[in-house]
């Protein structure tokens, strides 16, 4: 693997400058439309943060799909599926409702709403709706932390696979990649987020087609598959897995909070909900990321499961993708097969970033520290596109020599997310006496019990940590509610009067 | 329909100002995903563990593949296909997302919560 196996880097190589063009075509776009809007920095944040709200159905599902489905469901997820064979596909179809769920619940109510109070993420939104610093600075801190760890984990996920398929050292391979995402990013805001998104959301499919197909081809048909994985254990066909105890009902039904009916609190996922065009492209959306999201994740967790019958031993999960496509394509397939996970990556880590970036511009410094920078757009621009740099310097810092912290906090990443923005998203939309208080308590009880399980009861009743810890959670945000004082007048009437 | 007073056409609500008539329209569509996501849930939980649970030996096979698997997974993706495409073409509804002035709104309900 020392040697640099060029005709598989090349095809990469092409995609990713690719990214850069798009990137730098969305850049034009944003400056044209908010020069347009009169160029003052508030019409610059609409256009950077959310495309002008001008987003069409297929780019939508494109969009949200992509930004979802990240390295865990293209390289983690069939590599644990490689071990434990069907059971872990059986688990990761409790997110079948991925691409209808968040659209629909959080439906046409978020985008009306958000038009109203003029909100770009969902951070201005809870500042909308609570007017509490508290709760802003635990969401802008929430956002910073937890997903600064989750994009830190991805990189490194993705130049492993780099390393293993192309021979590039891991070094070269985080810088070459996380220049692309910073770059495209900071240049092309949301915009250039979308439309890099949706190609990747095509690469993804392509790629997932492509080495589904081929394994079964190679496998002699599926039925002959499925046999020869109970030939090497009874369990890799059965929902328990191979390993007793570990796939216990409870425990996988847990899922189906945790990657299901809570995705709505990933507040990248949340963002793609605000940015749509008009009803009719919502509805295109909920289908197009139905059935993409359906294929996507079937196609690749059954890849990995399948993938035990035609090489054996694959030692670390994380190889397993990889290795797969290397061996059962030529190089320079195989470079534009592994353009799909890598697209996975990219897609996610770009839309988190601009929420990272969000946070801290939009959020925090043009809030609290210097709010005469709405009038100017120059500046804004600068020390956004700065601040998208200085965080994406920051993740190649962690990914480059992770730190003790980094792991701890990518493990919470995702729950911690989910108990920080579920209940006062979905609460502060649908219900008229959800306030700070409730949002706070619910807040800190969530991320409090949550850490809680992990460390003294890592399965309680049986179930992931999580179930329990959003039901707390809600339950401290209603009682908190309902004993404390009632939102403001002004905000009800912004949210709910005609 | 048409003897409708306007006052009758927009409702005040307990703060006595008129809510955003857009809005009973939108909740009902949340409901729709709440409740096909359990539906979901429920077949992958009853189509799984029912018929995946017996000794491997005994498993029937469905297109290759063990028959709980197909049902909970494989079929029932279909089936989320299938249901969201009836519900966004025959249930939900399309609305404009703007701001809407008085007349629009009374426009908007007297379409019986369709746009115009």
């Amino acid at each position: 693997m020392s040697t640099i196996q060029w005709s598989t880097l090349l095809p990469i190589v092409c995609y990713f400058a690719l990214m850069y063009f798009i990137g730098f075509y969305a850049l034009k776009l944003v400056n044209n439309a908010s020069l347009r809007k009169g160029g003052s920095g508030a019409a610059y944040m609409e256009e950077y943060m959310t495309g002008g709200r001008g987003t069409g159905g297929f780019v939508l599902a494109m969009t949200l799909v992509a930004t979802y489905l990240s390295a865990g469901s293209f390289i983690g997820g069939p590599g644990t599926a490689y071990t434990h064979g069907l059971a872990w596909v059986f688990l990761a179809m409790s997110q079948i409702p991925t691409g209808y769920y968040t659209l629909m619940v959080l439906g046409k109510k978020f985008a009306i709403v958000s038009r109203k109070t003029g909100a770009n993420s969902i951070s201005d939104f809870l500042r909308a709706r609570y007017e509490s610093n508290a709760v802003l600075i635990i969401a802008s801190l929430s956002i910073i932390f937890f997903l600064i760890a989750a994009m830190a984990a991805q990189l490194i996920g993705a130049s492993r696979l780099l390393q293993g398929s192309t021979g590039l050292d891991y070094t070269t391979a985080l810088i070459f990649f996380a220049i692309t995402v910073v770059v495209h990013t900071a240049v092309g805001g949301f915009r250039g987020v979308v439309l890099n998104d949706t190609l990747q959301g095509v690469v993804m499919t392509v790629s997932t087609a492509a080495l589904f197909i081929a394994i079964v081809m190679k496998g002699g048909g599926i039925a002959n598959i499925v046999q020869a994985m109970k030939a090497i254990n009874p369990g890799m066909i059965s929902p328990y897995g191979v390993k007793e105890g570990f796939m216990t009902v409870p425990w996988v039904s847990s899922f189906w909070v945790l990657v299901g009916f809570a995705i709505i609190g990933l507040p990248a996922v949340a963002q793609r909900a605000m940015s749509y065009k008009s009803s009719k492209s919502l509805h295109s959306g909920i289908i197009y990321g139905t059935i993409v999201s359906l294929v996507l994740l079937m196609g690749m967790h059954l890849a990995g499961a399948f993938g035990v019958t035609q090489v054996s031993g694959i030692a670390s999960g994380d190889l397993v993708i990889p290795t797969l496509i290397t061996n059962l394509f030529n190089p320079v397939v195989a470079g534009i097969i592994l353009a799909g996970p890598l697209a996975a990556v990219m897609s996610t880590v770009d839309s988190q970033l601009l929420v990272v970036v969000a946070a801290i511009v939009n959020d925090l410094l043009v809030n609290y520290i210097k709010p005469e920078l709405k009038a100017n757009f120059k500046k804004l621009r600068t020390i956004t596109i700065a601040t998208c740099c200085i965080v994406g310097l920051i993740i190649v810092a962690l990914a480059f020599d992770p730190p003790e912290l980094m792991v701890w906090l990518n493990l919470f990443a995702t729950a911690g997310q989910l108990s920080t923005f579920l209940w006062p998203t979905i609460l502060g939309l649908y219900w008229k006496g959800a306030n700070a208080p409730g949002a706070i308590a619910g807040m800190v009880s969530g991320i409090g019990t949550y850490l809680y399980f992990n460390y003294y009861l890592p399965r309680p009743l049986g179930l992931h940590p999580i179930v329990p810890s959003l039901a707390l959670s809600l339950l401290a945000f209603v009682v908190v509610a309902k004993m404390t004082k009632k939102p403001s007048e002004k905000v009800i009437r912004l949210f709910w009067e005609l | 329909m048409t003897e409708r007073t306007e006052s009758q056409v927009l409702e005040t609500n307990e703060y006595g100002f008129v809510e955003d008539p857009r809005y009973k329209q939108c909740e009902k569509e949340a409901w729709y995903g709440i409740i096909l996501g359990i539906v979901n849930l429920v077949i992958w939980a009853v189509a799984g563990y029912g018929l995946g649970s017996g000794p491997v030996e005994e498993y029937s096979y469905i297109m290759g593949f063990p028959a709980w698997f197909f049902i909970s997974c494989i079929a029932n993706s279909v089936f989320a296909v299938v249901a969201t495409i009836y519900l966004v073409t025959r249930k939900m509804r399309d609305m404009p997302l703007d701001p809407m002035t008085k007349e629009e709104a009374e426009e908007f309900v007297r379409n019986g919560g369709k746009a115009r």
